[in-house]
């Protein structure tokens, strides 16, 4: 008995070795495990032994069932490896055919860069404040320190609103810069406390107008990103310091700025700011006509008539304002020649920005 | 305004200083140069400075100051002539065909050597020939037979001017043989002078700066002024009848002058001012008002003496009346307003005091005496009086920024000194002076602590009063440490208390030099922070709409009102009332929009050819007009999505085409993202499709009231459609966002996740076709309560099998609990109930 129980498992695996593929395996588990298989017939003649052979045959039994069972397992599982490399090795993808594209949206250029700017700006304290367009010749011009006929009136060719009012004082316009806010602000928060007013550090961004002919050069509306700063101990210096800081976060630590001096008529005194071309890192280059500096923005003191016009004692109140033109900076950085691509939304020069 | 460095030379050394380093000192001071135009002074050598330049060097060896001896008459050429020249060195015979040596032709040798600007073979200058500036070579040619390898010059071919009827004589005492860059190079700068500084637009002027930001002298002009004759006064008198308009009026007479033109060096640096030469008259008033800044007038005295017949001759100043006329000396007859001021004698007005001269009393060939005029404008009626005419001239340039009335008297003795030099006129003793209104010299009393509290540094007050002295301003102690400050005579741009204070301020910064102030960080203390919600919302509204796929776009504000009719089918719309502009620069660009939607299906219109599909939407203000005040700038935001649903690619090629449900994804998406709750109406609009147009209605809405909409949507009318070009069906929504922000909530709750096992059922029920299917999803809702977690319908069909008129819509239900597992027993006998009300109240179907 024992010596069948040999060649069963003998056969067995001979068998197994030539099983090739699942059904074949499947078979051979039903021939040599199965109830009617030759191992289970052993079990099934244990009756018929003699007491002594009964326990050697058992464990005998037993062990060539487990050993089957075994090779079973190993064959099945190399089986199914087999299959899988199979099917790994034909499926193969042209990996160089086009992914299908995905919709993705996107921000306005001028949008990402007014928030880069504005982000920037409220990391350094300065909250946002927001005003209209359409404004009235006081705000843009008089509370601002520039009286109807005043030779800086040429420094901002301005749209004005058919009203039916002739007199330049009572005349409605495209705000030519965000200054109008300015004292929309100023006014707004000394009215919470007139007495002692509370400081102020504002950015104010927004769409504002000149009257120019639409060039590759000269656009009739623009954002403009101001700042203002006022309080009870603000200098010149401050300005200097708050504005190099700005230049270093927006182009990079090493960042050089340079100040000259000019003139607006609500800031006193006032200065242009250069900074150093981040285009070359200052080495010369086609953008900076290869100064190595890039007229960035325009600042100064804020004039004593304008913080009066806004509620704020000059005798008590000192500060400073600066203006920038982002939409200039988006042009320098991405060397965009014709300023009219901002506002043409052709999606083809949209789509480029990510 | 242009000037030779030259000219500034003669007021201030500026020896060991470039072409460039000179830019450099004005632009840091506020005086920013434009372009620098080199007429032959060598070119800067590195090229990093920054500075537009134009013009040639000229070159030392090949251009040079020779002489012509002799003018002969070519052989074979009426036109041109051969001259015998001397360069220093030898004699050439050049050929030219300048006309202005005609009348030398043929008079044997020349008693008195013509001195003229000689270009030798391979010099490099401008072609006299060619249109604008075009560089050439010499080269040997022979012309006519004559062999030519040389020229004499003309103001064009050397880069003076654009002169080139001739070639350029210079004065007699040009040295042969001096190389032309020595005799007279220069170079141009083009400075643009800010409203503030009209004491700069001189040479003068910018000299003075150039003293102060170098610490070297100013060399004012000092000269001997030699009268004879009857005094003015006796000949002529003046009456301001308002002095708030003419603050001083000053005349000068020269009598026995000789027109004619003026000396070769002062016509070469009139055009280098970009100024005509006239005659020796009228170019000394513009050679004086270049040279000190003061504007001046000249009259032809006898011209007046005719006109008082007899009697003393007496000018006036006032504003005009209305209707009065004056032709100007451009021959133009003029209108004129109260706002103009009028310089008249007893017969009339005379000149556009401050901006043009008349005609009748202008120089002329035949003049003899003159009569100059220096005086002080109010600037703003100068400003009004030259925008009105449409006249800007170099006069108005300057008395529109203020000039102060100090000016006339130097720039009436200059001027009557350049006339009597250049013509031989005598000047006769005194000056006619009324100046009823000078100007009060401020005085600004300025401390250290000032300095410090505006500028952030300490600058002793020793230091301040060397600084501000080199613009001429008076320094004195004053009480308790102080130092006054008094303006000079030259200016009107200093302010009196805190804004003198600051206009002082701005003087000492710009001298000490803006890179020298310190740097500092802001020690007051941080205001209080506001945030800005309305912008946040709006930004986030940006992002999320970028996040569903859409190109966000930004147009012009500027339209018309038959661009946005373009929104209507027809049109038949009543006309809207726009923010008109008074001066547009275009027709198409002559109000403000009132429509977002018509920003963006323009720009649908100009991309449809570009894409396949398109999804934009743009943010913004409409103007839309308030009687009596500003105008309301409501945001909108518009959306349109045109084209393909699935971008194609190599295996997808069916082009499903966005429709109605794409856009409502969206807007679905977008108003989920903020938690704001609106219910679907079916809405009218004139720009939609009747029966695909929707509006969104705020949920929330208190009973009884209307529902706020927060915007309609859906396919665009086919005959608006037209209108853009576009042929694929539009889907396009309008919304108000003041209205959409309002609705923002302050927070949501988040609800809590069910740890339990869900039973998921689905339903098909056969309605109405007419029922909206949000009718059914609200009464299945409403009655699977709370167990019952999703409604989602998954299929709408329509067949004969269910008959006319009818649909079936197929829901998935998942009921779930949070606090235990529910059984199929739970789940059934909430579908029975929601069956059960489903056919009692809309009179559903169960399909099975």
């Amino acid at each position: 008995m024992l010596n069948k129980l040999n060649e069963i498992e003998k056969d067995a695996l001979e068998n197994l070795a030539s099983a090739a593929d699942e059904a074949a395996l499947e078979a051979w588990r039903v021939a040599s495990l199965g109830r009617s298989s030759p191992v289970m017939g052993v079990f099934s003649q244990m009756g018929a032994l003699s007491k002594e052979e009964r326990p050697l045959v058992g464990q005998r039994a037993n062990q060539v069932k487990v050993a089957l069972e075994a090779a079973f397992a190993e064959k099945q599982s190399a089986l199914k490896q087999a299959a899988l490399q199979a099917s790994l090795s034909s499926e193969r993808l042209d990996i160089t055919l086009p992914g299908r594209p995905a919709r993705t949206g996107r921000l306005h250029p001028a949008t990402q860069n007014l928030r880069r700017i504005l982000a920037i700006l409220a990391e350094m304290g300065f909250q946002v404040y927001t005003s209209r367009e359409v404004e009235s010749d006081e705000y843009n011009f008089q509370l601002l320190n520039i009286p109807p006929y005043h030779p800086a009136r040429e420094m901002q060719d301005t749209f004005y609103i058919d009203t039916g009012a002739t007199e330049e004082a009572k005349r409605q316009l495209l705000r030519t810069h965000t200054s109008p806010g300015q004292i929309r602000a100023m006014r707004q928060f000394a009215a919470e406390n007139p007495n002692n007013p509370p400081e102020i550090r504002i950015a104010l961004p927004g769409m504002v107008y000149r009257f120019e002919q639409i060039t590759a050069r000269s656009e009739v509306q623009f954002n403009q990103v101001e700042g203002l700063v006022v309080g009870k101990n603000i200098t010149f210096g401050d300005l200097k310091g708050t504005l190099a800081e700005f230049v270093r976060r927006m182009f990079g630590r090493s960042a050089k700025t340079r100040f000259r001096a000019s003139y607006f008529p609500f800031t006193e005194p006032s200065a242009e700011m250069d900074v150093e071309c981040f285009v070359c890192g200052g080495k010369g280059c086609g953008v900076c006509k290869k100064s190595g500096w890039l007229e960035i923005l325009g600042c100064g003191m804020v004039h004593p008539t304008v913080l009066q016009n806004g509620g704020y004692d000059p005798q008590k109140y000192t500060g400073f304002a600066f203006g920038m033109g982002p939409e200039r900076q988006l042009m320098l950085r991405h060397k965009i020649t014709d300023i009219r691509y901002l506002w043409g939304n052709d999606v083809r020069f949209l789509e480029q920005f990510s | 305004m242009k000037l030779p460095l030259s000219w500034l030379k003669e007021f201030v050394d500026l020896t060991g200083l470039e072409v460039v380093d000179v830019a450099r000192l004005l632009t840091s001071a506020g005086l920013e140069i434009d372009e620098i135009r080199f007429a032959g002074l060598p070119l800067p050598e590195r090229d990093d400075h920054g500075f537009k330049i134009s013009g040639i060097a000229w070159d030392r060896e090949k251009l040079v100051v020779a002489e012509i001896r002799q003018v002969e008459p070519h052989p074979n050429a009426d036109r041109l002539t051969l001259c015998e020249l001397f360069d220093g060195q030898i004699v050439h015979s050049v050929l030219t065909g300048a006309p202005n040596l005609y009348p030398f032709k043929g008079q044997g040798r020349l008693p008195k050597a013509l001195k003229v600007a000689y270009a030798k073979e391979g010099a490099t200058i401008y072609d006299g020939h060619a249109e604008g500036l075009v560089l050439t070579t010499l080269k040997r040619a022979k012309i006519r037979g004559v062999e030519s390898y040389s020229m004499v010059c003309s103001e064009k071919e050397i880069g003076l001017s654009e002169e080139h009827e001739g070639i350029l004589f210079l004065e007699d005492d040009a040295p042969a043989g001096m190389p032309l860059a020595d005799y007279m190079g220069d170079a141009v700068l083009d400075i643009s002078i800010l409203p503030n500084q009209a004491r700069n637009t001189s040479a003068l002027g910018i000299a003075r700066e150039l003293a102060a930001l170098t610490g070297r002298a100013l060399k004012k002009p000092d000269y001997p002024l030699a009268t004879a004759g009857e005094s003015v006064a006796d000949k002529v008198g003046i009456e301001i009848s308002a002095p708030e308009l003419n603050p001083r009026f000053m005349l000068g007479l020269i009598r026995g002058v000789e027109i004619a033109p003026s000396p070769a060096w002062v016509q070469r640096r009139l055009r280098l001012c970009g100024i005509r030469a006239i005659n020796n008259m009228v170019d000394a008033t513009n050679y004086t008002m270049l040279e000190i800044g003061e504007p001046l007038h000249a009259f032809d005295y006898d011209v007046l003496a005719r006109r008082a017949a007899g009697k003393k001759i007496v000018i006036s100043t006032r504003a005009a009346q209305p209707g009065e006329k004056l032709t100007t000396l451009d021959g133009v007859e003029r209108a004129l307003s109260e706002n103009n001021v009028l310089v008249c004698d007893q017969r009339g007005a005379l000149s556009l005091a401050g901006v043009m001269g008349g005609a009748e009393s202008e120089v002329t060939a035949s003049s003899h005496s003159i009569l100059l005029e220096a005086a002080a404008w109010n600037f703003i009626n100068i400003r009004k009086t030259a925008n009105q005419h449409n006249l800007p001239s170099e006069a108005s340039y300057r008395f529109s920024r203020g000039i102060h009335p100090a000016l006339a008297e130097d720039g009436l003795k200059r001027c009557l000194y350049w006339m009597a030099q250049w013509s031989g006129g005598q000047i006769a003793p005194g000056i006619v002076d009324e100046y009823p209104n000078p100007p009060q010299a401020p005085v600004v009393e300025l401390r250290e602590s000032d300095i410090r509290r505006a500028l952030g540094i300490e600058i002793p007050l020793e230091e301040v009063k060397n600084l501000l002295e080199r613009l001429e301003f008076r320094c004195q102690p004053g009480p308790a440490d102080s130092l006054l400050i008094s303006a000079p005579a030259i200016r009107l741009d200093i302010g009196t208390g805190l804004v003198g204070l600051a206009d002082v301020m701005e003087e000492i910064a710009r001298l000490y030099g803006y890179d020298k102030l310190p740097e500092s960080r802001l020690a007051d203390p941080l205001p209080p922070q506001r945030g800005n919600p309305s912008l946040e919302a709006e930004e986030r509204l940006r992002d999320t709409l970028a996040r569903l796929g859409l190109q966000e776009i930004i147009s012009y504000r500027m339209t018309s009102p038959e661009a946005e009719n373009r929104l209507l089918p027809n049109s038949s719309g009543v006309p809207l009332e726009y923010v008109a502009l008074a001066n547009p620069i275009a027709p198409e660009k002559r109000v403000l929009r009132r429509s977002v939607l018509a920003s963006v299906l323009s720009a649908a219109e100009k991309n449809i050819r570009q894409r396949e599909s398109l999804a934009l939407f743009e943010i913004g203000a409409v103007y839309v007009p308030r009687p009596g005040g500003l105008p309301a700038e409501p945001r909108r935001l518009a959306i349109v999505l045109s084209g393909k649903r699935f971008a194609s690619a190599w295996d997808a090629k069916v082009g499903v085409k966005l429709d109605f449900y794409d856009l409502k994804g969206i807007l679905e998406s977008l108003l989920d993202s903020l938690h704001v709750n609106v219910n679907y109406v079916p809405a009218e609009h004139p720009s939609f499709h009747p029966g695909k147009c929707a509006a969104a209605l705020l949920a929330a809405t208190p009973p009884g009231e209307t529902p706020v909409s927060l915007g309609v949507f859906g396919e665009i009318h086919p005959q608006v459609a037209e209108n853009y070009k576009i042929s694929a069906p539009i889907l396009a929504a309008d919304f108000d966002l003041e209205a959409l922000l309002a609705a923002l909530p302050a927070g949501y709750p988040i609800q809590p996740v069910s740890e339990y096992p869900p039973v998921l059922e689905d339903i098909a029920v056969i309605v109405d076709e007419a029922l909206p299917a949000d009718r059914v999803e609200a009464l299945i809702r409403q009655t699977g309560g709370k167990l019952l977690e999703s409604v989602t319908l998954f299929d709408v069909f329509r067949g004969e099998q269910l008959g006319a008129g009818k649909k079936s819509l197929a829901y998935a239900l998942t009921y779930r609990s949070p606090e235990g597992t529910l059984t199929d027993k739970d789940a059934a006998g909430i579908r029975s109930r929601v069956i059960k009300r489903l056919e009692k109240e809309l009179d559903a179907k169960l399909r099975s």
